[in-house]
Parts: structure tokens; C-alpha cells; sequence
């Protein structure tokens, strides 16, 4: 257990930052700390991509024209990640936009209270 | 040269989705005539491409001259062709609907012609990364439409939508990122085949990593396409959207996360995962039975008519998913035909309903007593559509829900046999519900419906917000074409046996 842990800590980490995310997404009223727990559990997403493609003591793959000097760390979920944050970051803006919609119509951003408002 | 049609589908419209935004800086209300025009090129461009595929088989295309594994390759084929052709017709008919349906803002078809975009990406991306991406596009599209009207009921709906779909598409996300690691490849069929073991290796089918990918895959996309219970988001985003946007995502949204989950079962994971991992094939079983069973119960109990319909497609989708999951040539089958006539009937069945509701304040069961002679063309299309989607012949309703349960009897899995004549009762209930308050309803009860119409009105709703509006020929034209297309589908057997034969043979050796 404690090997695992020292050796696979990023996944270890990655594993308590999604479940912070989802439980903070879960058990929050307030829906800007929703959207915040969201960011969150994407953002342990993308640690678990970068740490997939982490190679002990290789370097970016960038090849030199005459090629060889490996190893080199895989570029492709670091590509991934990148388009997947460019995703993150428009899903959290409409998001905003929407929290500040309701706002306008209900004058809160709590949701026990939007249901109570709501429900009259 | 025809595989250039792959990605001018994703193309055209999501470029053409910058210029309502880009006109609205001139003129306003013109975003309509760019969408129409949009969805015209499409639904040519998607023709082209069904035509091409029911004469040749599978289309590809390598994006940037990249060949895959390492390039990102598009794919036209017999499962993807008829979803194709389905959001084409559906974009140009609701295209149609909304000239005099609304909403006229530009902004409101810049996010509709991004829809589209992103929902022919799902479609035919052969890339499980680039699957994700469109996903999102799509989910990005979606949750601005839900919120087209502006009111706070359906912003707080949208909300819910977005965070419940980013976390199914995030899960989605992860399972992707298993099956990478595992595998190193993210092209669909390069990963079937080294999880077949193509390498050399051992098959990677009973692999922890390759499991736990397919069960984040699955209920991801299952939150995506709003299996039970997973659906919670699906109802409030269905009930307080635009009745232009409800018709619209009803029929496609849902749709193409459900044909991602056939995607993926199909051409990722395929037959021998099943048969290595049988647990994972019940566990999708199960999921979409209960799916079906609690779907249909929730439509039943359900008073008003935009929330009934909602809880009916979660129904539907775990029927379509079961199909998947049988993974016999007939259910497969079954399920592809179900997506597509789910889509019609369901989207032309909203699209009926707002038009009653735009011309007599209709919005629950009660509302519609004695309809059927004050509207009678309108109400025949209501009664048409529903009695498809209980499974009557001949109907495209009919022809899915048969294969399908001829696929479970064939397979033997007489649980789900059972579930599908089940769900046929069930739908039964609902609908003859609806169609008993539009025909057969005692004429006391409509005179009384008006006043029971106000009561809820006093009781704090605003009455003007639900006044009768406009209705044009135009609209009753595309809801009746819907019907007539429903039930002329029916006789369409032959047709989607000829798609589907090549990817059944592929898939079924």
C-alpha cells in the first residue's frame, strides 16, 4: 500500500482531487461552488492524462532531424489535455453565464433556496 | 473523391454558425435565413453520403492526409450513415418549424448550426478522443438552446444539464483515457484490434484497466443519453427549453449519445469482450432494462404532456441500448431503426404538441379534452405519432421494437423479450391516455377545461406567458410529413438491412 503510494502518487492524486470535485459538485448549495467542484474534478482528469504520458528521466518530443536521443515523453495526452482544458474553460464560461441568469431572475445562487423560490 | 463529404458535414456548419453572429452586427432576424440555407447544404451533403454508402460500404477520410493511427480519421458507414440522415432531415425540419415557432434571434441559430456541427462530429468521427470533443460541442450547444427563452425556470434547468453532462461526458473522458493507456491508440478500430491482442500479445479483454474503460464509458455516455437513473437532468431540460429546441434535442441529442454507446460497443470493444467479460454484457442488460421498466412507469404517472414525453425517451434509449447490448445481428438491427424512428416520432410528436399548446394553451393531459375536433389534423398527427411509438404496424416504431425482441428471443435472453413487450403495455398506457382526452373525452369535460386552465393560472403561473400564438401552415406541413414519413418508414426493412449488412458481417463473422 504505502509502495503504491510512493511510487503512483499522481494517480493517488489524482483519485482524492476527482472525488473532492465530485463530492464538492454533490454536497454544495451554492452553484458557483458547484461549477468550481466541476473545474475540480476535470482538472484531476487532466492530471491523470499527464501523468499516463510521464516517462522517468525522458525528454519533450521534440526529435532532432537526424531522430534517435530517446527516450521521449509520449505528446499525444498532452494534446489531449490542452484541447481538453480549451472544453473545460467554455463549459465553465456558460456555465457563469448561467449562474448569473438565475441570479437576475431569483436573486440567489443557493440552490435550497432557488427550489423554495421556485416551487411558489 | 466522396469521403471529402465527411468533413465538410462537420465543417460547413459549424463555420457557418459564426455568421448569424457576424450579420447581427447589420440587421437582426437574418440568422434564420443563413440556418435554413445551412441545413439545405447538409441535408445534400448527407444524402450524398448515405448514397455513397449504401452503394459502396464504408467511407473514410484521413484528416490532414494523416493516416491513422497517429491521424485522426473520419468514417462514414452503415451505423453512422442513417444517423446522418436523421439529424439532417431533423435540422431541416425544425429549421422549417421555426421560421414562425421562433426564437428570430441571430445568436439562437449560431448555437443551432453549432449543434448540428457538433452532433454530425459524434456521428462520424472514427477517433474516441475526437468523440469527446463533439460530445462537448454538442453539450456546449444544447445547454445555450435549453436557456434560449430567457426565463429562470429553464436557465436553472440548463444548469443542471451542464453539470450533470460534463460530468457524464468527463466520465466518458476517463474511460477513454483507460482504454489509451492500456492500448495506446485512440483510433476506434486500431483499438479493437489491440485489444484483440493484435500485437502479438494476449487478448486485454479481461484486463482490469480494459473493464474498468468500458464501465466509464458506458455510464458516461449513459448520463449523456439519459438512461434511468442517470435522467434527472433530461426532464426539467426537455419541459423548460423553447418548444423549438425541445423538439430539436429530443429527437438528436439523446439520440447520438445513444448511437455512441452502440459506436463504441460495437466497433471498440466488439463481440469477444462480451464473451470474455459476460458480466459487463448483463450489467449493460440490466441497466437498460430497469431503464425501459422505470422510464415508462415515470411517463405514466406524469400530468403534463412535454414532461410524459421526456420520461417516454428514457424508456425508449433503454431499449436502444438493450439492442446494443445483445449484440445479435437483429437487435442490432432493431436498435438502429429504433434510433432513427424515435427520433422522428419523438420530435415530431413535441413539435405537434407545441403547436396544440401555441393554439389552445394545451399543456397537460386534461388540457386536451376534445381536441381532436377543434384541431383535427394537428391532434391525427399527435395520435399517429403515439400510436408509432407504441409499436403499431406499419410503423418504423413497430419495425424497431420487433427486431429487437426478436433479437432477445434469438439470443435467448427472455428477460429482455420480456421488458419489450412490457415497455409496449406500458407505452400503451400513456398514450391511450392522451388519445381517450383528445377523442373520447365527455364534452362537459372540455367546456370545464378553460376554467380549470385559469385556476392553475391563479395559482401563480403567468397567464400571458403561455398565450396562444401564431401557428402557420408551414408547421402543421412539417408535423404531418413527420407522420407520413413514420409510417411509410415502415415498410423500410429491406433499406436499413442493405446499410447495415456490411457492419453486420464485419461485426458478426
Amino acid at each position: 500500500m504505502i509502495e503504491v503510494l510512493a511510487t503512483r502518487w499522481a494517480y493517488a492524486t489524482f483519485v482524492v482531487v476527482m472525488v473532492a470535485g465530485l463530492y464538492m459538485m454533490i454536497a454544495n448549495a451554492n452553484l458557483v461552488k458547484k461549477v468550481i467542484g466541476l473545474n475540480l474534478f476535470q482538472s484531476a482528469i487532466f492530471l491523470f492524462f499527464i501523468a499516463s504520458a510521464y516517462v522517468d528521466g525522458a525528454k519533450p518530443a521534440i526529435v532532432s532531424p537526424d531522430g534517435g536521443g530517446g527516450p521521449y515523453v509520449s505528446p499525444l495526452p498532452h494534446v489531449i489535455v490542452l484541447t481538453a482544458i480549451v472544453v473545460g474553460v467554455s463549459l465553465t464560461a456558460v456555465a457563469l453565464a448561467l449562474i448569473v441568469r438565475i441570479h437576475e431572475e431569483y436573486g440567489t445562487v443557493d440552490e435550497s433556496v432557488l427550489r423554495e423560490v421556485s416551487d411558489d | 473523391m466522396t469521403d471529402v463529404v465527411l468533413p465538410l458535414l462537420i465543417a460547413v456548419p459549424i463555420l457557418a454558425a459564426v455568421l448569424p453572429l457576424l450579420l447581427s452586427l447589420k440587421t437582426t432576424e437574418t440568422g434564420w435565413y443563413v440556418a435554413a440555407a445551412t441545413c439545405l447544404v447538409e441535408a445534400g451533403l448527407a444524402a450524398v453520403l448515405v448514397r455513397a454508402v449504401y452503394a459502396d460500404g464504408r467511407l473514410s477520410h484521413y484528416v490532414g492526409d494523416y493516416a491513422p493511427p497517429h491521424g485522426i480519421e473520419l468514417v462514414g458507414d452503415g451505423l453512422s450513415a442513417p444517423v446522418v440522415g436523421l439529424i439532417a432531415v431533423v435540422a431541416l425540419g425544425v429549421v422549417a418549424y421555426a421560421y414562425t415557432a421562433g426564437p428570430r434571434r441571430n445568436s439562437f441559430y449560431s448555437a443551432y448550426l453549432l449543434l448540428v456541427g457538433g452532433l454530425m462530429g459524434v456521428s462520424v468521427t472514427g477517433d474516441l478522443f475526437n468523440m469527446f470533443v463533439f460530445l462537448e460541442i454538442t453539450g456546449l450547444a444544447t445547454y445555450a438552446l435549453v436557456a434560449a427563452d430567457r426565463s429562470g425556470e429553464s436557465a436553472v434547468a440548463a444548469l443542471k444539464y451542464l453539470i450533470l453532462g460534463t460530468t457524464g461526458a468527463s466520465l466518458f473522458l476517463i474511460g477513454v483515457g483507460y482504454a489509451f493507456i492500456a492500448t495506446g491508440t485512440l483510433n476506434m478500430v486500431d483499438l479493437s484490434r489491440q485489444l484483440a491482442g493484435a500485437g502479438g500479445g494476449a487478448a486485454l479483454y479481461s484486463s482490469r484497466v480494459v473493464l474498468a474503460s468500458f464501465g466509464f464509458i458506458v455510464v458516461g455516455l449513459g448520463l449523456k443519453a439519459a438512461v434511468f437513473p442517470l435522467h434527472t437532468w433530461q426532464p426539467d431540460a426537455y419541459t423548460y427549453s423553447p418548444d423549438t429546441v425541445t423538439a430539436f434535442i429530443s429527437a438528436l441529442a439523446s439520440t447520438v449519445a445513444a448511437y455512441a454507446i452502440g459506436r463504441v460497443v460495437l466497433t471498440v470493444y466488439t463481440l469477444s469482450f462480451f464473451e470474455a467479460a459476460p458480466l459487463a454484457r448483463a450489467a449493460v442488460l440490466a441497466f437498460a432494462s430497469v431503464s425501459v421498466l422505470a422510464g415508462s412507469a415515470l411517463a405514466v404517472v406524469q400530468t403534463e404532456i412535454k414532461r410524459m414525453l421526456a420520461y417516454s425517451s428514457v424508456s425508449q434509449f433503454g431499449l436502444v441500448i438493450a439492442g446494443f447490448a445483445l449484440a445479435t445481428p437483429d437487435a442490432v438491427l432493431g436498435a438502429v431503426v429504433h434510433l432513427v424512428g424515435h427520433g422522428l416520432m419523438k420530435g415530431g410528436l413535441f413539435a405537434a404538441t407545441a403547436i396544440l399548446a401555441a393554439r389552445h394553451g394545451a399543456r397537460t393531459v386534461d388540457d386536451y379534452a376534445r381536441l381532436g375536433y377543434r384541431s383535427p389534423v394537428v391532434a391525427g398527427v399527435v395520435g399517429v405519432l403515439g400510436v408509432a411509438l407504441v409499436g403499431v404496424p406499419p410503423s418504423i416504431g413497430f419495425l424497431g421494437k420487433w427486431y429487437i425482441a426478436v433479437g432477445a428471443v434469438r439470443a435467448e435472453a427472455w428477460p429482455v423479450a420480456v421488458v419489450v413487450f412490457l415497455s409496449t403495455m406500458l407505452t400503451l398506457a400513456y398514450v391511450a391516455r392522451l388519445l381517450e382526452r383528445l377523442y373520447f373525452a365527455p364534452p362537459e369535460a372540455a367546456s370545464s377545461a378553460p376554467s380549470g386552465a385559469d385556476a392553475v393560472a391563479d395559482g401563480g403561473e403567468a397567464p400571458d406567458s403561455r398565450a396562444p400564438e401564431a401557428v402557420s401552415a408551414g408547421m402543421v406541413a412539417v408535423v404531418v410529413l413527420a407522420a407520413l414519413v413514420v409510417v411509410a418508414l415502415g415498410f423500410s426493412t429491406g433499406v436499413f438491412e442493405t446499410f447495415l449488412d456490411p457492419v453486420l458481417g464485419g461485426v458478426f463473422q
